[in-house]
């Protein structure tokens, strides 16, 4: 399986290629791309920097570009640029969600590989196959929403090769239709490829405790001995019929180092980490890890059992400390 | 400007869900979504039953659209979304592609709900090449970008799609693996005991400082405060917006699509429907390009 790992910057992209990646996955500068945060993504000349060490080291490892929000109304064009560029420089991939994106990738640039991004919220072949007739897409990221035995099944029938979430945060929600942060901030993945963002944060530390606020909405309250999170909407703690819990989810990372056996004889083509936003410090620690544990995997399929030093070094660059199997086990859900 | 009456979110027991069809057929609303749209778990209803009540609602003058499951995760969940695709007799709402997927290939004239991602002229003339005749905005999308879209499939040469704008009700907003009223009772999706069924217009979810922020309604989650732009409708009838939908959370709706229809009759702005909400709170930000939650005018 293509260990594909996230790259905000140079740095972290030196860092994931240095530790073993076989792809990474780059954004440009602006909201073309599901994580646009101040200071992180590149420009052109930076990808074209990107691209010459991607391709040229002792290792040949492919570059994807994901222009993966949702083209607004209010200046369409930046994408059709964005896409332009990507097949301009010589990217392997583009990763893209919306329709208008896709359709004109297919007819102006035939020759780039098309890869369907997790914003569009797949989860089915009947979907893949729609991505598939009508715009080629070589492979799909599938939604953290299927169990280990629904992306088997869909594995089976699926007309494209299957890339899904091995590591990182967890979305609770089926990627692709998550709303909640515009509600809450008027911002939203599908509209400026932000989620929570930082400029509707306020953390402010009360009598009660360390409090953390989202548009002016109490989101969580830290006690002295808990260690306070950043406020992302779904992982709060709200009162629901009169208790507070962490009623939506609690703050943890996906990983399925667990599940690699099962993952590859189910015929995914790739696993995929999450962090584009981390640093490349947490991309070096997560992709020696994982790279480990795949090389392992392939030198003795059989026998693969997984180190617990690879779990706790997983586990201390999680959220929340906690990592999970997530949509992947029947019970979490 | 269309009265609609979307799809039925919540799980209620059957013959509650017959005796308010049964008002919606005397009711202003002109066309209505039939089906089950969150969660395939929910089979008080099965597809003969909703078909029985289009028929009705059509034998009223009523125009019956029927409308499919947002988040597809199992087999089973797309074999059932094909068959709604294959009925023959009544256009189909899609709100995944993978009913786009279905309803294109069959050559028929389809529908898009909310929970389908159009947010640009050039993604709806995408669709429109396939049989798309009319979408549902996006709920978080503002009438500036509205007006731009609609602008802009004036140049692209589309003339004859229809737009809907979700008007009122709990937004919806996110969909997911996991179920949230079964979580609240200490249960898993797999054993939920049909939870949903006890909370028939959804759980309010509300910050620790008592501030409403979410409805829970199984894998969905819903805004905790009711959405209205009704009193919007003129400035939506000259954009060229055809049909506004109102989404109930009880029988009550049916009664704001009576005041409504009688304020747009008088050509009157229309505030009503704020008053009789279940759960406090009113907010109309989206349509102004703020934040959901928040409400602007007076």
């Amino acid at each position: 399986m293509e260990l594909v790992c996230p790259a905000g910057n140079l740095p972290s992209l030196r860092a994931a290629i240095d530790n073993g990646a076989d792809a990474v996955y780059i954004g440009f500068r602006d909201g073309t791309n599901a994580r646009h945060f101040a200071g992180l993504n590149f420009s052109d000349q930076r990808a074209l920097k990107a691209l010459d060490y991607v391709h040229n080291g002792h290792k040949r490892v492919r570059l994807f570009v994901a222009v993966n929000t949702y083209a607004q109304a209010t200046n369409w064009q930046q994408w059709q640029r964005a896409v332009d560029i990507c097949a301009g420089i010589g990217a392997d991939a583009l990763i893209a969600a919306d329709l208008s994106v896709l359709d004109y990738a297919s007819k102006h640039h035939p020759n780039l590989n098309l890869h369907l991004s997790v914003q569009a919220s797949a989860t089915n072949h009947a979907s893949l196959s729609f991505y598939h007739e009508h715009f080629g897409i070589k492979r799909a990221v599938l939604p953290r929403v299927l169990s280990l035995k629904q992306v088997e099944q869909l594995a089976r029938k699926s007309p494209v090769e299957l890339e899904v979430f091995a590591f990182g945060s967890l979305c609770i929600m089926a990627e692709g239709r998550c709303i909640l942060s515009s509600y809450v901030t008027g911002e939203s993945p599908n509209t400026v490829g932000a989620c929570s963002p930082a400029a509707a944060v306020r953390w402010q530390q009360t009598a009660d405790g360390m409090e953390t606020r989202l548009g002016g909405l109490l989101i969580d309250r830290f006690g002295p001995h808990e260690q306070a999170g950043y406020p992302t909407l779904c992982k709060g703690r709200f009162r629901v019929n009169g208790k507070v819990s962490h009623a939506i989810e609690a703050p943890t990372s996906l990983n399925t180092l667990d599940l690699i056996p099962q993952l590859h004889r189910a015929g995914v083509s790739a696993v995929k980490i999450e962090g584009r936003q981390r640093s490349p410090a947490y991309v070096a620690e997560v992709v020696s890890i994982w790279r480990a544990a795949l090389d392992q995997y392939r030198k003795n399929p059989e026998g693969f059992t997984v180190n617990e030093r690879w779990m706790s070094g997983l586990a201390r660059m999680s959220e929340g400390s906690q990592t999970t199997l997530g949509a992947y086990s029947r019970p979490w859900q | 400007m269309q009265i609609t009456l979307g799809p039925l979110l919540f799980f209620w027991p059957k013959k509650q869900v017959i005796a308010f069809y049964e008002q919606v057929a005397q009711s202003a609303f002109q066309r209505i979504y039939l089906g089950e749209v969150v969660c395939s778990k929910r089979r008080e209803m099965t597809l003969s039953d909703w078909l029985a009540l289009a028929r009705m609602l059509q034998v009223n003058g009523k125009e019956v659209v029927l409308s499919t499951l947002t988040l597809i995760e199992a087999e089973s969940e797309l074999a059932q979304v094909s068959k709604v695709c294959a009925n023959g007799e009544f256009v189909v709402e899609a709100n995944d592609m993978s009913a786009v997927h279905y309803l294109s290939k069959a050559g028929v004239p389809f529908v898009t709900g909310p929970s389908v991602n159009l947010y640009s002229a050039e993604a709806l003339q995408v669709l429109h090449g396939m049989g798309l005749k009319r979408w549902v905005l996006p709920v978080e999308l503002s009438f500036d970008h509205l007006q731009r879209i609609l602008a802009r499939l004036q140049a692209l040469g589309i003339g004859d799609l229809e737009t809907e704008v979700f008007s009122y009700g709990y937004l919806p907003l996110a969909y997911s693996a996991r179920c949230f009223t079964a979580r609240n009772d200490g249960l898993g999706k797999d054993n939920c005991q049909f939870s949903c069924i006890k909370s028939l217009s959804g759980i309010p979810l509300a910050t620790q400082e008592g501030d409403a922020l979410f409805t829970i309604n199984g894998i969905q989650t819903l805004s905790g405060s009711c959405h209205n732009v009704l009193d919007q409708w003129q400035v939506m009838q000259a954009e060229g917006v055809s049909a506004m939908r109102l989404s109930g959370h009880n029988a009550d709706i049916i009664r704001v699509a009576a005041d409504f229809a009688l304020a747009m009759s008088n050509n009157s702005g229309c505030g009503t429907g704020c008053r009789t909400v279940t759960q406090d709170g009113c907010c109309n930000g989206y349509w102004f390009g703020q934040a959901g939650v928040s409400q602007s005018g007076p």
